[in-house]
């Protein structure tokens, strides 16, 4: 190499080299950085109590794999604790919320996006308004309104209030695919004689359906990840979410189970995982088109 | 765009419509002629969402405004009590290292994610083999939920346990254990580095959106010209990138100073409240202990700031669209 190539091999080693120094290692660094958490949730998960706590300095310590896999911690997690209505119950509150958020967006943003009434602007400020409000700033209020109302300690407490931050994305978010639909196709449409509401339901809400699919995803992951207010709402175990389940029932004072804790943590995570890779593009687009608004 | 929609005025469809139109007219009732009227079916198709957002928001936030100015507790209405919480949290030295810690995690962290999520965007932004599949899973601490990607945090800041202790010492770089959340003066830190962990990749996601829009040919011809990489990312992509990065800062910002689970889980606020966020501290008075008016008035002491960056927001909107 080196013999034929001259100042030109010289060039590309010299390109070469750079490319390691400014792309591939700070790339893996980026890969081994954002994955290596879950690595080591996996590896929990499936690890002997006796290897987990051995101390930080043993000299025979073989973190980073095991060489006895077990099943106990996930065993436990399914007998001992009500993991599995806890499963069942966020997967219920995530998807009857999303629903409702979809059906409140798509029609919200369709207004917003076509329709010409009073007040329409200062409308969709205010929705757009309540999507920055975080709910942490809401949730001492909120305990006490869902009190009165007497759905303390149900999932319909949150069915409701997961809503409050879903339809404000869902409708930006549709409302953005909405203007992107030409006015033409309604208005032939209509020219056939259909009403205003055929028109939105049966010609632009089918153009509409990646729009309506990436606000899905995006809404049924938020919901999945929501803590604040199932952390408050909710009381008795078996109405918990994975999440809140998690942190109450598998740490008894100052014992953390990290065994379970990790298996729960991984389990808990593989439905909103399994979504999410079917639709990365779905996704990605819902969280892009979430900022541009 | 225009020259299409201009087109609906053509002859024949106007001919079309006056065709149709008449023979359509008399078969509606009250009920469907109202549903034409883009008055009336504007606001019924919005009814859904502003009850929703009526009762779980704007009467949430009055009755929050009102719980703060009484000596509420958990089943006992109070009475009015004026600014008198505000007061009393005001003097209160735990809140005011807890506004210290929301302000410094909340600016670290933000820095940090922009910084971190700039340079992946730029590095996802070039072609390798694998760059799907790394792009996808680059947005997992984003996907996973917070609180249980949190826990595997934990568990690597274990103070017995720490698998990122065993690894610093076996690379001979630290000799006595860290206790990264156990210590006041780290534990900060810590919780920063977990929320930079799980925000980032927002950052690096949708800034790389942005630079997809930006034309390599702009690139090409600055390079040419004999701009450097530097040069080349300060003239041309940072300045074509700004509305994207403004929207997503502002974002990102509400939600840090706003953040409660990663806190929630990893420290609970201590070690001696050094790791206290506004939302800690509100969930901390007013559910843990009770005092609903003071933890209301707690949680409403983020409100000017979230107050001061959603006007930013719209405005910065508003300018970009009219531009």
């Amino acid at each position: 190499m080196a013999g034929r190539g001259g100042s030109g091999a010289g060039m590309v080693e010299g390109a070469r080299w750079k490319k390691w120094l400014y792309f591939y290692i700070p790339l893996t660094l980026f890969v081994v950085g954002t994955l290596f958490p879950f690595y080591w949730m996996l590896i929990t998960a499936f690890r002997p109590d006796a290897e987990l706590y051995r101390p930080w300095r043993a000299v025979n310590n073989t973190p980073f794999w095991t060489t006895h896999p077990t099943w106990e911690h996930v065993t436990y997690l399914f007998r001992e604790t009500m993991f599995g209505t806890w499963l069942y119950n966020t997967m219920f509150i995530a998807i009857i919320s999303t629903l409702i958020s979809i059906f409140c967006g798509l029609l919200a943003g369709y207004a917003l996006a076509r329709l010409r009434f009073p007040l329409a602007g200062p409308l969709g400020t205010g929705i757009f308004v309540t999507y920055l409000v975080p709910p942490t700033l809401l949730f001492i209020p909120l305990a006490d309104i869902i009190r009165n109302f007497r759905l303390g300690d149900t999932s319909w407490s949150l069915i409701l209030t997961y809503p409050t931050f879903l339809i404000p994305f869902c409708t930006w978010l549709l409302m953005g695919y909405f203007k992107t639909i030409p006015k033409e196709l309604e208005e032939c449409a209509r020219i056939d004689g259909a009403s205003r509401i055929r028109a939105m339901v049966q010609i632009v809400f089918p153009i509409a359906m990646p729009g309506i699919l990436s606000a899905g995803i995006f809404a049924f992951t938020l919901s999945w990840n929501e803590f604040i207010y199932a952390l408050v709402f909710l009381s008795s175990p078996q109405q918990k979410t994975v999440p809140v389940g998690v942190v109450s029932e598998l740490i008894r004072g100052d014992v953390f189970y990290w065994g379970p804790l990790m298996a729960g943590a991984l389990l808990g995570s593989v439905p909103v995982a399994l979504m999410y890779s079917f639709f990365v593009e779905h996704y990605v687009a819902g969280l892009t088109g979430a900022v541009k608004g | 765009m225009k020259p299409i929609a201009g087109g609906r005025g053509e002859a024949g469809q106007v001919a079309a419509r006056l065709a149709v139109a008449p023979a359509a007219v008399p078969r509606m009732g009250v009920t469907a002629r109202l549903l034409e009227d883009e008055r009336v079916l504007g606001w019924l198709l919005l009814v859904p969402t502003i009850a929703l957002l009526a009762t779980f928001i704007a009467y949430p936030f009055v009755k929050g405004v009102w719980i703060s100015l009484t000596s509420a507790t958990v089943g006992v209405p109070g009475v009015f009590v004026g600014f008198k919480n505000f007061i009393k949290i005001w003097n209160d030295s735990i809140f005011q290292r807890t506004a210290y810690n929301t302000f410094v995690y909340t600016g670290v962290a933000t820095v940090a994610k922009l910084t971190l999520g700039m340079w992946l965007a730029l590095l996802l932004n070039r072609h390798f083999k694998g760059k799907r599949l790394v792009r996808a899973s680059m947005l997992l601490p984003f996907i996973i939920p917070t609180v249980l990607s949190t826990f595997a945090w934990k568990w690597m800041f274990d103070p017995t346990f720490s698998v990122l202790n065993w690894t610093l010492y076996h690379a001979g770089v630290i000799q006595t254990r860290i206790g990264w959340l156990t210590d006041p003066t780290l534990a900060l830190g810590s919780v920063i580095i977990v929320n930079v962990w799980r925000g980032m990749p927002f950052y690096a996601i949708t800034l790389l959106a942005g630079l997809q829009t930006v034309s390599p040919e702009l690139h090409e011809a600055a390079a040419i010209d004999g701009a450097n990489t530097w040069q080349r990312f300060w003239r041309i992509t940072w300045p074509l990138l700004l509305p994207v990065t403004m929207v997503v800062t502002l974002f990102s910002v509400i939600q840090t100073f706003a953040d409660f689970q990663l806190v929630y889980v990893l420290t609970g606020g201590g070690p001696a409240n050094a790791t206290h966020l506004f939302a800690t501290y509100a969930y901390q008075i007013g559910i843990i202990t009770g005092l609903l008016g003071e933890g209301a008035a707690a949680s409403l002491a983020m409100f000017p700031l979230l107050f001061i960056i959603v006007v930013i927001q719209l405005w910065y909107i508003r300018r970009v669209e009219g531009a």
